[in-house]
């Protein structure tokens, strides 16, 4: 049919020549040849992945391109899809913990949170306070963790290789005290249904605390290299800007919601039996909605994470780390949705019993998935360079995406 | 550099051991020299140690380096231009070899005394454009080819400001030759860097860019092009273009000492003595290392810019500053 089109006028008065393949072909090649005299020029479709740097694993991006601008991107997903919910259902609740561990995997212990709260829901067990506070004193270290990675990792997207040393080396300190408390660097699994595993270690309240001056001072750091350069500033301000109502209608979460100036946190807005609603903190919202915006979001979110960190610490209170709970874990029959506020945003799950060992049915609800939903709206007319800017402020962790 | 040793030989012989010692006595010890600093510079910039196994504090990395590269495979990509593509990383460093012929490391320490010296460098610095193109078409790779297309405009777009910016200096000396360049500077009293800091600044700004490192490295950028034109290279045709590369930052360095930070010329000392033609190539080494760290710093501290800003960078911001430089250092000159 596109030959058909493509067929010089004179020719397709001709209705043998038009059937002839062999003149059709000639035709074909001069009407291309005129193409390229009128400098008419031809798409060129780009595999962005599932291999590139950009891509933080195994993201494909099938990008169409006019020269250096896309036409049309779309997130091919699933290349490390490891069957979570499918695991979870032959394994006994705490064995569990250690499996949705490696969802995001670079700030682990907030993983575990919402699944055991909501074991613990359908139990109808609560966690000791001290348990609730370490855990979500734990849960803003896992947050630090790893926004600290996207805060160097994002500057080495747009060719500021420096900053992510600085990240690498300034988050060894949260990762130092995770590991001193909870035996894992990367993968705590240090939540038990009915409390945490152990007591914190002797000095570890002194050492967290000057971890999280440390974590202030890489943020300052941050501040002056990535934040006040101005060649940074023009890679991100007004690329991959979302409107706040259209964050809303993908389902965005997290910085990026909040990047768009919607000021939704689940820490504040859900009741939650974690500690949050007991010390005094601050939602940091952006209008702007733009790359900067979500940078600078993020950037602000793991200065208060370490001063939400000290607060927790300074008024830990005294007492037991466990509940009463059976040796052998059977969780009553129902149903139960728990979602926090993570790293990367709302992560929530949907525990389905039948009274077993295992659960019947586990749905994950992942943050970074809904926040790659948007990006082939937001890719739509930026030009190659800004895909490695929207892509890295977004925020995206491959485990989250494919779980 | 052959004159001091006072010996007769015949061309051939002549071209012969130029060349031999352009290569092995100057090019490579100065290119392995810079590269060590560097990289141990860019290490302790950013908080860690660099390559320490190797040698005292991984001081023959480079040749660890050299080794591992031969030993890999040389893949052709299989619808590779393969002439064009295995000729390109030769084009890219004959380029840069051409430009040591006309650096004088001394008043009669030289291997080609030019009377259009710094014209001939600037013309063919910019043969490596080519090369660089001719990569990124015969790859037969988008990215390469996104990458080769960048980096030409890039290149292109960066040569008039290198080469307006030594205009200005060739203004205040009078001459094209570079030693006499040197000479000049002696003779003002000042090195042209104090009444050429404008051009001293686009110089490098440019040199930046047409070396295509950060924060104008958008050619070869990891983040989006895996690394543009270089991205099918493998073994040692990869480490021609990495050679390249630093070779290329050595030698921009020392033509900008040369230009501004009076060459092997040393503050008081006659600089047409005898013994400057040993010491001199040193002088002008430890000036080299010291624009040289300028041009990495700048790599480690700054994101990269966009294709669109890079190229308004170029035409709205540093030619005009450059013909300014021109227009002043011109009534200057007719003035005084």
């Amino acid at each position: 049919m596109t030959a058909e089109l493509t067929l010089p006028a004179d020719a397709l008065a001709n209705q043998d020549l038009a059937n002839n393949a062999q003149l059709r072909y000639i035709a074909s090649q001069a009407a291309d040849s005129r193409i390229n005299v009128e400098l008419e020029t031809e798409g060129m479709t780009l595999n962005i992945g599932p291999q590139h740097p950009a891509t933080h694993g195994t993201l494909r991006i099938v990008a169409k391109l006019d020269g250096e601008q896309v036409i049309e991107a779309q997130p091919i997903m699933g290349y490390m899809h490891r069957g979570y919910e499918k695991l979870t259902e032959v394994r006994t609740y705490p064995q569990v913990t250690t499996l949705i561990n490696r969802i995001d995997w670079v700030g682990s212990f907030a993983n575990e949170v919402p699944f055991i709260l909501a074991a613990e829901e359908l139990m109808d067990v609560e966690a000791p306070p001290r348990a609730q506070w370490i855990r979500t004193a734990l849960f803003e270290m896992g947050r630090i963790a790893n926004i600290m990675l996207f805060l160097g990792d994002m500057a080495v997207q747009l060719g500021g290789i420096t900053a992510v040393f600085y990240a690498f080396r300034d988050r060894e300190f949260v990762l130092n005290q995770i590991e001193s408390a909870t035996g894992g660097r990367f993968h705590p699994n240090f939540n038990r249904i009915g409390g945490i595993k152990d007591d914190l270690p002797a000095g570890w309240i002194e050492e967290t605390k000057s971890a999280m001056v440390k974590v202030r001072e890489f943020c300052d750091e941050m501040e002056d290299l990535v934040v006040g350069n101005e060649i940074f500033q023009s890679r991100c301000r007004g690329v991959g800007v979302i409107p706040a109502e259209l964050a809303k209608e993908y389902g965005l979460s997290g910085a990026n919601l909040r990047g768009s100036g919607v000021d939704w946190d689940l820490r504040r807005d859900e009741p939650s039996p974690l500690a949050w609603s007991e010390i005094d903190w601050k939602v940091w919202t952006h209008p702007d909605g733009d790359s900067f915006s979500r940078y600078w979001v993020r950037l602000q979110e793991t200065r208060e994470a370490s001063l939400m960190v000290e607060k927790l610490l300074d008024n830990l209170p005294a007492g037991p780390i466990m509940a009463k709970v059976p040796r052998i874990i059977k969780v009553p029959e129902g149903e139960s949705y728990v979602q926090t506020e993570n790293p990367l945003g709302a992560m929530g799950y949907y525990v389905v019993s039948k009274g077993e060992l295992t659960p019947f049915r586990v749905k994950i609800r992942t943050a970074s998935f809904s926040n790659m939903s948007i990006t082939p709206w937001l890719l739509e007319g930026v030009y190659v360079p800004d895909i490695a800017t929207i892509l890295a402020s977004l925020y995206f962790i491959l485990g989250d995406i494919d779980r | 550099m052959l004159t001091p040793l006072a010996l007769e030989f015949a061309y051939w012989q002549e071209t012969i051991v130029k060349i031999v010692i352009g290569l092995v006595a100057v090019l490579l010890p100065t290119g392995a020299l810079v590269y060590m600093f560097l990289f141990k510079m860019m290490s302790f910039m950013q908080s860690r140690l660099g390559p320490m196994e190797t040698g005292p504090h991984g001081a023959m990395q480079l040749l660890a380096e050299f080794g591992k590269f031969l030993q890999k495979e040389d893949i052709f990509p299989s619808k590779a231009d393969r002439w064009v593509f295995a000729a390109a990383p030769f084009v890219v460093l004959v380029s840069t070899f051409m430009l040591v012929l006309v650096l004088p490391g001394g008043p009669s320490a030289y291997f080609t005394d030019l009377s259009t010296g710094i014209y001939f460098a600037l013309a063919v610095s910019s043969v490596s454009v080519i090369g660089t193109l001719m990569a990124g078409w015969g790859s037969n790779s988008k990215y390469a080819l996104l990458g080769g297309l960048r980096a030409a405009g890039q290149l292109i777009a960066y040569e008039l400001p290198l080469v307006l910016s030594v205009v200005g200096v060739v203004i205040m000396a009078g001459t094209l030759n570079l030693r006499e360049i040197v000479l000049s500077q002696s003779d003002f009293g000042i090195w042209f860097i104090i009444p050429q800091f404008l051009g001293f600044l686009i110089y490098l700004i440019a040199i930046q860019a047409e070396l295509t490192q950060p924060p104008f490295d958008m050619p070869v950028a990891e983040s989006e092009l895996v690394t543009g034109y270089l991205t099918e290279y493998s073994g040692l045709r990869f480490l021609l273009f990495f050679i390249a590369e630093f070779a290329t930052a050595a030698i921009f360095s020392a033509i900008g000492a040369t230009l501004f930070l009076g060459g092997w010329t040393i503050p008081f000392v006659d600089p047409t003595a005898e013994f400057m033609n040993y010491i001199g190539p040193f002088v002008l080494g430890i000036k080299m290392i010291g624009i040289a760290f300028l041009i990495f710093w700048f790599r480690v501290t700054y994101p990269r810019f966009r294709e669109d800003q890079l190229q308004r960078l170029a035409w709205k911001f540093l030619i005009p500053l450059a013909l300014f430089n021109i227009v002043v250092t011109a009534v200057f000159k007719v003035v005084f």
